[in-house]
């Protein structure tokens, strides 16, 4: 009798483990969905207000077709297209602010000190949102790895979280003006 | 945006933590934002009279009871932890309904910890201290690992921190340093019997790790070179002990000042010619450096990682080899001989802390709010954690 009673404490037991564990997986994957979104949400920005800034003649012409080219193709990449895209973005903002003069010039013309300020605040959340999404990332993966998970397949049918890998330094002349701090 | 932020340390005790949490819900709360803090306090009521009990607690703080002193990691710690802290956490969760819940030193084992266990939804956290890696914390592991991965966003107070949060629990975390009211120490006025050749040291007289022995090793040298110098320290601790083994005549150079208020301690600041950081180590940020270039105030510290830091790897204010008395009286006696080398650190000092003032960390703190609440729900109590909710038997 002893022997069943024991056998069920290790099953039920082994139950709540189990369905502690796959709780904690799912928690996990909502985190990741919710980075990710942010993630979108804040590359979404920073390609918009560059292509605003394009558009909008405050820079030279060449800058102009530089920075509206990358920030269309950022737009409209491929999912497996859109690491290379967004970083090609990031090496154009570079290029274009490169030179602390032209912040100032955009500044000047109307509506262009909130023209960059908005774009200052998109290249500083674009690595910030990026670094939570791969923290997130981390924290699944390593708990996938786990035996149990394998086993009992705890995961369903999720897939197996990939990071976000892409060049988001922000434009040195963008962030030193804020005082802003390295990430 | 509602927020809530959680203090694991007494608010009746001061200390840096807590100090940086009140300047950062004052901060938001200026900003227009609803800000509660839970934090362990004393909640028995005041005596008639306004003597003794409980000092008055700001209108933003709940209370999660009062903090046990308990051994911690090799010293006594006042923690908050059993049932009753834990229900007060679900019950300021669960009525504060926040967008976003900032918690601070989650992996110690007080209320950071529980509301980590106890929350659900979009929760950021900061690690101020860069313990090393102690056996407790590998055998708590398991129950830590848990609980902390439900945190959405880190931030480490300086890129030393978070290399030590990365090697002992994975993950990364952005840094966002400590902020300062840049203008309240730049405004100071300055006091005249704290000027004329005189050295600044503020912190603990009797922790070691503050380094005031290392800086009265090396004050013989510096008056043999500069008789009219004096050592100004602020700070509680065994004063006595503090300059035992002087000659008399060095002692009669130093001046103790006992605990100085908020606006002596910027006074001071702005009153001395050298300010001196000989901490020996077990800082992770160091926010008196800032406070002393926010006064204008020339400094001088060990080169300790996150002082490093914090100095712009010199640039803002000189370094000196950690415990080197010898190198620490020298530095000292060139800077004191050279007005111009001061000024200039004053100058640079200056230019260099306006990006730890509030205005900028506040606007990087809130980024990071705004990043994990894009696209989630707001912070609710986390029912999977309880037996009944196991067994779908929690009520909503």
């Amino acid at each position: 009798m002893t022997t069943i009673i024991w056998i069920v404490v290790a099953l039920v037991a082994v139950a709540l483990y189990l369905s502690w564990t796959a709780g904690r997986l799912d928690r996990l994957h909502a985190r990741i969905d919710a980075a990710r979104a942010a993630l979108d949400a804040q590359l979404l920005r920073r390609a918009s207000v560059a292509q605003e800034l394009a558009t909008a003649g405050v820079l030279d012409p060449a800058a102009s077709i530089v920075l509206y080219e990358s920030a269309h193709a950022a737009r409209s990449a491929e999912p497996d297209q859109r690491e290379v895209a967004e970083s090609e973005l990031s090496q154009a903002l570079r290029a274009v602010f490169d030179d602390p003069e032209t912040a100032a010039q955009v500044r000047e013309a109307p509506g262009g000190t909130a023209a960059v300020g908005e774009l200052t605040q998109a290249v500083r959340r674009v690595p910030m949102a990026r670094r939570f999404h791969n923290d997130a990332v981390r924290a699944a993966r390593a708990v996938r790895r786990h035996r149990v998970v394998r086993w009992f397949r705890l995961a369903g049918h999720a897939p197996f979280p990939l990071a976000f890998e892409m060049d988001d330094e922000p434009p040195p002349a963008l962030t030193a003006e804020r005082g802003a701090t390295a990430l | 945006m509602k927020i809530g932020i959680v203090c694991p340390y007494s608010w009746d005790v001061p200390g840096g933590v807590q100090f940086h949490i009140r300047d950062l819900a004052e901060h938001l709360i200026r900003l227009g934002h609803e800000v509660s803090v839970l934090a362990p306090a004393d909640d028995a009521p005041p005596k008639p009279g306004g003597l003794g009990g409980a000092p008055t607690l700001p209108p933003y703080v709940v209370s999660a009871g009062r903090a046990v002193p308990v051994p911690y990691n090799g010293s006594v710690a006042r923690l908050n932890f059993g049932f009753l802290s834990a229900a007060r956490v679900r019950r300021w969760l669960h009525e504060g309904r926040f967008d976003v819940i900032h918690i601070h030193e989650p992996a110690s084992p007080s209320l950071g910890l529980l509301s980590c266990w106890a929350a659900q939804g979009p929760i950021v956290a900061t690690f101020h201290t860069s313990n090393p890696r102690s056996r407790a914390m590998i055998a708590a592991y398991p129950i830590l690992q848990p609980a902390l991965e439900k945190i959405s966003a880190r931030i480490a107070v300086s890129e030393y921190a978070r290399r030590t949060l990365v090697e002992h629990l994975g993950g990364d975390a952005v840094v966002i340093p400590n902020g300062v009211d840049v203008e309240f120490f730049a405004r100071a006025e300055p006091r005249k019997q704290w000027q004329g050749g005189t050295i600044g040291f503020i912190g603990r007289i009797d922790e070691p790790r503050k380094g005031l022995p290392v800086l009265m090793r090396a004050l013989p040298r510096i008056l043999e070179e500069r008789p009219e110098t004096r050592l100004l320290v602020a700070g509680r601790g065994d004063t006595e002990e503090a300059v035992e083994g002087l000659p008399a005549a060095v002692r009669e150079r130093v001046e103790f000042l006992g605990m100085v208020s908020d606006d002596d301690k910027a006074r001071l600041l702005r009153s001395v010619d050298l300010y001196v950081a000989p901490n020996t180590g077990g800082e992770s940020f160091g926010i008196i450096l800032v406070e002393a270039m926010s006064a204008g105030a020339p400094v001088l510290a060990s080169d300790l990682d996150a002082f490093a830091q914090v100095l712009d790897q010199g640039a803002a204010g000189e370094l000196f080899v950690n415990e080197d008395a010898d190198e620490l009286a020298a530095a000292a006696v060139r800077l004191l001989a050279d007005p111009a080398r001061r000024a200039e650190l004053r100058a640079r000092g200056s230019a260099h802390v306006r990006r730890f003032d509030w205005s900028v960390v506040g606007g990087d703190i809130l980024a990071v709010y705004e990043t994990v609440t894009d696209g989630a729900a707001s912070v609710a109590t986390d029912e999977r954690t309880t037996l009944r909710a196991r067994f779908g038997l929690a009520r909503d």
